[in-house]
């Protein structure tokens, strides 16, 4: 065999070691989406898993995914929350197929194997064969054989999983700006109000750069000033952790200028550009701080946002170099009444896949994505605002999003 | 009174506000307040409460309209329903609970066909006066999963 046939295929070359200049072939490239799932997904990074409350007694599970690999999660007899990879040890068949369930113990439908709540091999079936026949071999050892194991953590309510040992503890991890922002949303118990997914045609890293672009937002999602719903005075800003890859942005409202506008607009006669029904919008400042948006992400797939009073979990799920999943999670609380969880689901409308100021989300990642079909030459540019990943007072910037870049290129060694 | 002609009537008027693109009709097919929400099966069939869209009042329905033809931004398309066969299951009260399946397909501009969903409709309809209006409708969607968005009403 010649040398050149074991050369592997190039990498996607950046034009510099800046992280301003993005190849368009990192959307493209199935070899990429490739070592994607084994240096980002599988990496030392913190994915999602599932709410805590979804895992209230032992043995309540939930079946997910962690990039495209299947993970189980699982609390157990003493409480602890375990995650492993949802693959039988014997001959690699999936342990659940439900989304969610309770167990005492898993147990594989296809040869009867057994694994405790901490993933141990407990039983095989016919181990010993059946009338002294057939059987596993002598030096077969159920304590020898496992699943494989997800190191967990919690955090206000959210349960995460990481495939590495080299990760460090979630906290370091996020930085303490990040974990400052997601506690501030995450402080009470939460209680789910319902989840969707929404299918997205194009790679998954569209649409987490496009929940960092600050830049895009009052201009592609046109619903806020079509219908002159107060922007003005809205100072906000931006936290970027040390590696770059988790970031909140906020924005502040003022919600009595916003209430004083409106009743003024209300006495003008061009009531085709007033909502009709104003409770869509009709938010209370529920963590008494003036802050009406805050939009957080964990690197490499978790959106934590709080858009007024909605409150939900987002997990972009890669599904293919092309493809990928958004799954809703929306978030209550239990000190809510009635009003309240009234107020969240008529304030839904703004978010999800018919969101008035999230569904061109949906379809936007779809357009870059057609139009790099055999034309992913060149690089895009994220130069708003500068070259580095800092935090900055200010949003018309693409800082966020050269974050996850300066996270990306140095967990894929580019 | 034999009430089915005007309940099929409204289900028809529905679909055609919709299908052949008359949306500004489309509210005024629901009483106000109304209540009309667009949810998958497994939030409905768990009591949970969070749908994909949701209006409590026509002026919500009247919103949705406005903001799709003047604010939202997305590929043109339009959409074919198909209805089941309607079930009157109950009327009290001068409200009739009718139940129908449907499929609907989504057309995009581009001659794309595809199958882009399926469900129930739950209707309370008031049957009071003619014609006869949507107190409430949920659209059940057999479904969780959304290609890409939802923009015009199911």
């Amino acid at each position: 065999m010649s040398e050149a046939v074991l050369t592997p295929e190039p990498r996607v070359a950046w034009p510099s070691n800046g992280i301003s200049e993005v190849p368009f072939r990192l959307y493209t490239d199935p070899a990429q989406y490739q070592r994607e799932q084994e240096r980002i997904f599988k990496g030392p990074t913190w994915n999602y898993l599932c709410l805590a409350v979804e895992l209230a007694r032992p043995g309540d599970y939930v079946a997910t995914t962690v990039g495209e690999t299947a993970v189980i999660v699982v609390r157990d007899a003493a409480g602890a929350i375990n995650a492993f990879v949802n693959r039988c040890a014997h001959r690699g068949n999936l342990l659940c197929i439900e989304r969610a369930g309770n167990v005492r113990e898993f147990s594989c439908i296809y040869h009867g194997w057994t694994y405790d709540l901490a993933g141990q091999l407990t039983g095989v079936a016919f181990e010993h064969g059946v009338k002294r026949q057939g059987g596993m071999p002598p030096e077969f050892r159920k304590e020898e054989h496992r699943l494989q194991r997800l190191r967990t953590a919690e955090l206000g309510g959210l349960v995460f999983g990481t495939f590495s040992n080299a990760a460090p503890d979630l906290e370091t991890y996020l930085g303490p700006d990040v974990t400052r922002g997601l506690l501030r949303v995450m402080n009470r118990t939460p209680v789910l109000l319902g989840r969707s997914t929404q299918a997205m045609p194009n790679n998954w890293k569209l649409y987490f750069e496009n929940v960092k672009d600050t830049y895009h937002a009052s201009i592609l999602h046109l619903f806020l000033t079509t219908f002159r719903i107060n922007r003005l005075s809205m100072p906000g800003g931006i936290y970027i952790d040390r590696q770059g890859g988790n970031h909140y942005s906020y924005a502040k409202l003022d919600y009595a200028a916003e209430d004083a506008d409106y009743k003024a607009a209300a006495l003008r006669a061009d009531s085709e550009f007033q909502l009709q029904d104003r409770s869509v919008v009709e938010s209370v400042d529920e963590y008494g701080d003036g802050v009406s948006v805050q939009i957080l992400t964990i690197f490499p797939g978790m959106v934590l946002q709080q858009v007024r009073n909605t409150i939900a979990v987002r997990v972009i799920r890669p599904r293919g170099v092309d493809k990928a999943e958004l799954e809703w999670i929306h978030l209550g609380f239990d000190t809510d009444d009635e009003a309240m969880t009234e107020r969240r689901l008529r304030q839904g409308n703004l978010i999800g896949a018919a969101g008035y100021i999230s569904m061109e989300d949906g379809c936007v990642g779809g357009f870059v994505q057609r139009a790099l079909q055999y034309n992913d030459e060149g690089a895009g540019l994220v130069m708003m605002g500068g070259h580095e990943a800092e935090s900055q007072s200010f949003r018309a910037s693409e800082a966020a999003i050269r974050g996850f870049w300066k996270h990306y290129r140095s967990l894929m060694g580019e | 009174m034999d009430l089915l002609p005007g309940i099929h009537d409204l289900i028809a008027e529905y679909c055609e506000c919709i299908d052949e693109d008359r949306l500004e009709a489309w509210p005024e097919l629901f009483a106000d307040p109304c209540r009309y929400l667009v949810i998958s099966r497994v939030n409905h069939e768990a009591g949970l409460r969070q749908g994909v869209m949701y209006a409590a009042s026509r002026g919500m329905l009247l919103d949705r309209v406005f903001s799709i033809r003047r604010a939202n931004i997305f590929e043109p398309h339009r959409y074919r329903h198909v209805i089941g066969p309607v079930r009157l299951k109950d009327t009290q009260n001068g409200v009739a609970v009718v139940h129908a399946h449907f499929l609907c397909a989504r057309i995009m501009h581009d001659g794309t066909t595809t199958l882009f969903a399926s469900g129930r409709y739950l209707d309370r309809i008031d049957v009071t006066a003619t014609p006869f209006r949507f107190k409430e409708r949920i659209v059940v969607l057999d479904s969780d999963k959304i290609d890409t968005l939802l923009a015009i009403p199911l």
